[in-house]
């Protein structure tokens, strides 16, 4: 357990110093919100109306493209190799170091979405339940998106390849979370259906993700 | 013969040399007389011959969907039992899944141009085969992506048995997010129970397309074991090559380093 915690802590720490790259998340979040009304127009009412959804799949983005260094630090430097060896089952690692990421990486999107929510035009009940079903999802995209993190650092290969292969299957979250977030703007579904199936898939992938990178990275480290 | 015994390539090429021409043989009879039957079989009264289109379109979304079971199948083999043959059987299947599926999806959209007016329409069951096809592609990318085959392998199969797991996933949240946005559905198809007529032809498609996909995956397991022969005999050749160029090159590389040191 404390092996655990140590890991959890020291990831957070590289993540948030110079070179960790978490916060990048929050800026690539940003900017690709800022792109939409230059996509779609700045029609207020359109935006208050395309919002959860234009959220969302910035989080979705940014939450993917970051997973990238998730294995890939730790492989350069060998001390993956050494969380392998350690006594700790490596399923359990891999759950902490998603952890870890997604509280440096996850949390400060979550934590951005009022902020992005004005400017798309979100009233306050709107920019809750999106940041609430963004807190409910959004594991479920970091620990499927680790499946994909180890992958890449198997395989040598990063960047599109892995989103490729790990964006279908962030599909479920997507529906679910901005169906989630329009039932408690304009319903006329109620709120806790689809949330509570985001939930569930937040709790399957928590299963799913630390045995599926284990596997890989078992099975791929030489 | 177990399939154990299989694990030896020689053996398998050998086997398959054998039956291979018997499997053509029944997928072309089976074909040709699904294709009869189907071309004779009585026009729907609403949809006209139209309908006709589904004898080629339902084998296969059918097969569309148990190839990925095969290829679940030999993940499991490449994982757990470390079968030799199981990553070349998951290799050779999954760019004749995706033909399938994108068989399945063209179909599809030419029977709903008419039938629907459009040629695509973001129906539930359309959505979820348009991204297993996206799924196939991806898994295609990543065979090519790497060039030793063990090492993708290894992640092809672990990405795989992910899919199996999500696919359904996938399928009940399209499923439920079409449901959502389309309350007034487009009419469906195969609502009500066959007819005997429409039945028989269809099972016999369908046993067609499931003796073709077992034929033309034995035939490309064929052609990807002996490509890997090609490939470890030419790199035994490269290196036997670099090898002599170096012994020649050697004590060229001293007279040389020893010129450059006197000069």
């Amino acid at each position: 357990m404390t092996a655990l915690a140590a890991l959890i802590r020291r990831d957070i720490r590289i993540a948030l110093r110079v070179g960790g790259g978490a916060l990048i998340g929050v800026l690539f979040f940003l900017t690709v919100v800022v792109l939409m009304p230059f996509a779609v127009g700045p029609d207020l009412a359109l935006l208050s109306r395309l919002g959860p959804a234009i959220l969302w799949l910035g989080a979705l983005l940014a939450s993917l493209l970051t997973l990238d260094r998730l294995f890939m630090a730790d492989h350069e430097d060998g001390s993956l190799d050494l969380i392998a060896m350690s006594r700790t089952p490596l399923e359990l690692a891999c759950a902490a170091k998603a952890l870890a990421h997604w509280l440096a990486a996850g949390l400060p999107l979550i934590i951005a979405t009022p902020v992005l929510g004005l400017l798309l035009n979100l009233d306050m009940v709107a920019t809750g339940a999106v940041a609430l079903t963004l807190l409910a999802g959004t594991p479920a995209l970091t620990f499927t998106g680790m499946i994909g993190a180890a992958l890449a650092v198997t395989l040598h290969r990063g960047g599109l390849l892995m989103a490729v292969l790990v964006l279908p299957l962030s599909i479920p979250v997507l529906i679910f979370g901005v169906a989630a977030s329009q039932a408690a703007i304009v319903g006329p579904m109620s709120f806790g259906a689809p949330f509570s199936i985001l939930c569930a898939l937040s709790l399957v992938s928590l299963v799913v993700g630390p045995f599926a990178a284990a596997a890989s990275l078992k099975h791929g480290l030489d | 013969m177990t399939l154990i015994d299989l694990a030896n390539p020689t053996r398998f090429l050998a086997l398959t040399a054998r039956v291979l021409p018997w499997l053509a043989a029944a997928t072309v009879a089976l074909l040709a007389i699904g294709l009869y039957q189907s071309a004779v079989a009585p026009d729907d009264y609403q949809q006209g011959a139209t309908v006709k289109i589904m004898f080629i379109h339902v084998p296969n979304a059918w097969l569309s969907m148990f190839v990925w079971g095969v290829m679940s199948i030999a993940s499991l083999g490449t994982l757990v039992w470390r079968h030799p043959l199981a990553d070349v059987a998951a290799k050779a299947a999954a760019p004749i899944g995706a033909a399938f599926t994108f068989l399945a999806l063209l179909t599809g959209s030419l029977w709903g141009r008419p039938m629907w007016g459009t040629y695509w329409e973001w129906d539930a069951r359309l959505t979820s085969v348009l991204i297993l096809f996206l799924m196939y592609l991806g898994l295609m990318a990543l065979w090519r992506a790497v060039d030793d085959p063990a090492r993708a392998a290894r992640a092809a199969a672990v990405l795989t048995l992910v899919g199996a797991i999500n696919l359904p996933i996938i399928k009940f949240s399209v499923d439920w997010w079409n449901t959502l946005h389309q309350p007034a559905s487009v009419m469906r198809m195969g609502g009500p129970a066959l007819d005997r007529s429409f039945l028989i032809p269809l099972l016999v498609m369908a046993i067609a397309f499931t003796l073709l996909f077992v034929t033309l995956h034995l035939a490309a397991m064929r052609n990807e074991i002996l490509r890997r022969r090609v490939r470890s005999l030419q790199m035994i050749q490269a290196s036997r090559i670099a090898f002599s160029s170096e012994l020649g090159a050697g004590p060229r590389e001293g007279s040389a380093s020893k010129g450059a040191g006197t000069a």
